[in-house]
This record gives C-alpha cells, sequence and structure tokens, in this order.
C-alpha cells in the first residue's frame, strides 16, 4: 500500500500536476511540496507528490525499480 | 548479465556474513512495512543471511492489522442502501466474518475501488444521490491522502462524503511490541515511505531503547545494505537511527504533510489485529472534521469479532510466529482460498512468504 513512484512533472494547474511516471502521464496533488515547479522529479504516492528528488535519485530508483520488474515479468 | 544492483546487493550480504561471524548472539530485525516483507522475501534475502540474523516481519501490512470488527463494519456498510464504500484494492478479498467485500460486491453491495482518497471525493462530489464511505487504512504514508480528502470535501461543502477511520501510527506500535514480553527484537529495519512524511528524527525514542533503527528503501539492495547498517551498529555497541534510504527521505520529513496531520487528525488509541489497543496509535478527524467521521454520520459500530477460526494471522502481525508455524498456511490457507488478511494482502507476510518460495526463519 504504501508504494510510491518517481516522475517529472510535466505542468502545473493550481495544486495539481500532471507527472510523467515512465511515458505514462498521471495526475498528482502537489498539497505536500507547494515549492515544486515544472521539469523537477517528485515521488508519487496515492495521486500525492510526497517529496522532491533530484534527477540522480530519480533515476536511481526507477532503475532498481526496473530490475524488480524485469525480474517479476519473467 | 550480473547488474550494477545485484554487485551491491552480493556485496551487502557478504558484509552482512562477516559482521554475523563476529555477533555474541543471534540478533532478531523485525521490519515493520509490508513493501519491505515482499523486498525481503522476493530477494531471497532471508535465506542469503547466515542463522546469526533472524528477519521477523511486524505489523506492517496496513490491510493486515486491521480488525476483524473493523472488516465486518466495511462489509455491513457497503450492503446499506444507497451507500457506496470507496476503497483501496488491497482491502477487497480479506475475509470479514461472514464474507469479503468483493462477495458483498457480487451479492449487489456497492464497491468502488480507486487509487486515492482524493478519488472518492471527486466521485462523491459527482453522484450526489449516494453516499460515498471512504476506507481510510494505512499508515502515514497513505493517511495525508485521506487528510486532504477531508480538507476538499469540506471546500466542496459535501454532506455525502464520511471515511471510516483505521489510519495507524507507526512508532507506538514499534514501542508496543519492544514492551512485549514474548518478543525480543534487537533492531528495526524502518519504512520508507512512512519515514518520508514523519522524518527519521522520530524514531529516536526507539534507538534510544538500544535498538538501532535504519530507514530502508525497497529493493532488495537497500533492505541488505540497511541490514549491514544495522549488524555495523550493533558490533560497535551503538544504537541510532540512520537513513539508507537517502534518494527520498530527508531530514524533518515532509512538513506539510505533517502540519496537515495537527489540522486534520487528533491522536487516537487504536485497535490492531492481534496486539490489540495501542495508546496513541491511529488518527480520527479533528473536530472540525467531525462531520465526515462515518462512526458518527452513519452510526457506524465497530463490534468485535473473533479471528477466523484456527488462524494465526495475529501472532504473524506481531512477529511472534513465522507464516510457517500456522497449520492453515499453504494448506486450507492459500492465496487462492484465504482464511486471514495476512494471505490475501499481496503486502501480507503469510502471501510474501507463500509466492517466493516459502522460506522458514527458524
Amino acid at each position: 500500500m504504501c508504494l510510491a513512484v518517481p516522475g517529472r512533472i510535466e505542468s502545473i494547474e493550481d495544486e495539481n500536476a500532471v507527472v510523467n511516471i515512465e511515458g505514462n502521464r498521471v495526475n498528482a496533488m502537489l498539497a505536500l511540496i507547494p515549492e515544486a515547479s515544472v521539469g523537477d522529479w517528485v515521488l508519487v504516492h496515492a495521486g500525492l507528490a510526497v517529496t522532491l528528488m533530484s534527477e540522480a535519485e530519480a533515476l536511481e530508483t526507477l532503475d532498481l525499480m526496473r530490475e524488480k520488474y524485469a525480474v517479476e515479468d519473467e | 548479465m550480473q547488474s550494477k544492483t545485484s554487485d551491491i546487493f552480493s556485496r551487502e550480504i557478504a558484509a552482512c556474513r562477516e559482521l554475523a561471524a563476529g555477533l555474541p548472539r543471534r540478533v532478531t530485525i523485525m521490519e515493520v512495512c509490508g513493501t519491505h516483507t515482499v523486498a525481503i522475501c522476493r530477494s531471497g534475502l532471508r535465506n542469503l543471511l547466515p542463522k546469526e540474523i533472524r528477519l521477523v516481519s511486524g505489523p506492517g501490512c496496513p490491510v493486515c492489522v486491521s480488525t476483524q470488527g473493523y472488516i465486518d463494519a466495511c462489509i455491513e456498510l457497503a450492503g446499506r442502501s444507497g451507500a457506496t464504500l470507496a476503497t483501496y484494492g488491497d482491502m477487497l478479498r480479506v475475509p470479514g466474518t461472514k464474507k469479503s467485500l468483493a462477495e458483498s460486491r457480487a451479492e449487489g453491495g456497492r464497491v468502488l475501488v480507486v487509487y486515492s482518497a482524493l478519488e472518492a471525493v471527486a466521485y462523491a462530489a459527482a453522484h450526489p444521490g449516494e453516499q460515498i464511505v471512504f476506507v481510510a487504512v494505512g499508515f502515514e504514508t497513505t493517511a495525508p491522502a485521506t487528510a486532504l480528502a477531508l480538507r476538499d470535501a469540506r471546500a466542496r461543502g459535501l454532506s455525502n462524503f464520511s471515511a471510516l477511520f483505521s489510519h495507524k501510527r507507526i512508532i507506538p506500535a514499534m514501542k508496543a511490541l519492544i514492551a512485549a514480553p514474548d518478543l525480543s527484537i534487537d533492531a528495526f529495519l524502518c519504512p520508507g515511505h512512512v519515514s518520508v512524511i514523519i522524518g527519521p528524527e522520530k524514531y529516536a525514542e526507539i534507538a534510544a531503547t538500544g535498538r538501532p533503527c535504519v530507514v530502508a528503501g525497497f529493493e532488495g539492495a537497500d533492505v541488505a545494505r540497511a541490514v549491514r547498517m544495522i549488524l555495523e551498529g550493533i558490533a560497535s555497541g551503538r544504537a541510532q537511527v540512520e537513513n539508507e534510504y537517502t534518494r527520498a527521505v530527508k531530514p524533518g520529513g515532509n512538513p506539510a504533510a505533517l502540519k496537515l496531520f495537527d489540522e486534520v487528525f487528533d491522536i487516537v488509541d487504536e485497535d490492531w489485529r492481534g496486539i490489540g489497543t495501542i495508546p496513541e496509535s491511529g488518527f480520527a478527524p479533528a473536530s472540525d472534521f467531525k462531520c465526515f467521521d462515518a462512526r458518527e454520520v452513519h452510526g457506524v459500530k465497530i463490534i468485535s469479532a473473533p479471528e477466523p477460526a484456527a488462524c494465526r494471522c495475529g501472532e504473524v502481525v506481531r512477529g511472534a510466529i513465522d507464516p510457517e508455524h500456522c497449520a492453515l498456511f499453504a494448506k486450507a490457507c492459500t492465496p487462492a482460498h484465504p482464511v486471514g488478511p495476512c494471505m490475501v494482502s499481496r503486502e501480507g507476510s503469510c502471501s510474501a512468504h507463500y509466492k517466493y518460495a516459502r522460506q522458514v526463519a527458524s
């Protein structure tokens, strides 16, 4: 239930952002990180961006996750 | 091809083996996050670590720690005329005393699966003729979405949205387990995404009892590294809070989320399956938000109900036994025909042990 995935903010309208997660566009609310801006990497959980990440942190997390799902898919 | 990640994983395991050889006695490390339980089982970590290190799963699966009485109350609500229960998908197949939510839905009960509490509020706004009750379960990771949902419902002036609270706070549960005479926990793997919200500093009171606390990420390499950090702490006789998951967990946690908790929630005593009532271990709507509390709005009573016969999920969630020690495990209780919640939820210990090679930590 506590899964969260990194993605990059593509656009922002009020408190709501469109976040690109591995090519999928999802809506995420920015109420917890009001300082976020377009181009930032964020960690998304249950429709909510919960923290900012650096690009390196986000890419490292995605790398680890990709490896996991590659194994899962086998 | 050997990847970079599996290199890290192997290196950390080797370091753990070396450190374990110098330990004066066997150590028990508890993880209190269902996603860690899955990572440990999937990576095979339990079998790769030497026998001096016992990894045991604690109450980290929100579905599993919800009481039978709470599950029954959700099912009862779904069957009420005019009511729609909005829930995370994990809750659907958990057996209540008579049936599950999925069975209730098959019989005509209205159950809506949502990805977020905010989605449930949007649905309520679009369907003014229905009473929407959101199943508010989960730890501090999930609780901010519920807090925002209540705030959103108030801003929209909704009178057809409420939430049936069973939100849990992890640190009071850790304290309760430390105090349990039959468990001897030497260290904790602390949950990554709960810590994104609350901040790693909050575990200081646990570490002060002499138990190292390491916040970990969710991949096998993360967990192996966190175990190594714990063993280093034990070997050098220090118990402190450390953060392995620096990619996401920042000092102080998320200040906006913590402020939201203060604004929208009261801290209350909360019932846990297998553990009982733990003081200050839950959230409930604060007085300004009581109009969204399903217990008040719909007069819901949580009536305590016995566990399914012979089911030992209560002992599994507190780490008193491993899933394999339950007589039903992989026999009468399987993911296709689960008897208790730990076999239903993907994050439940029984489900994770069943799926990933049934590893026994004896």
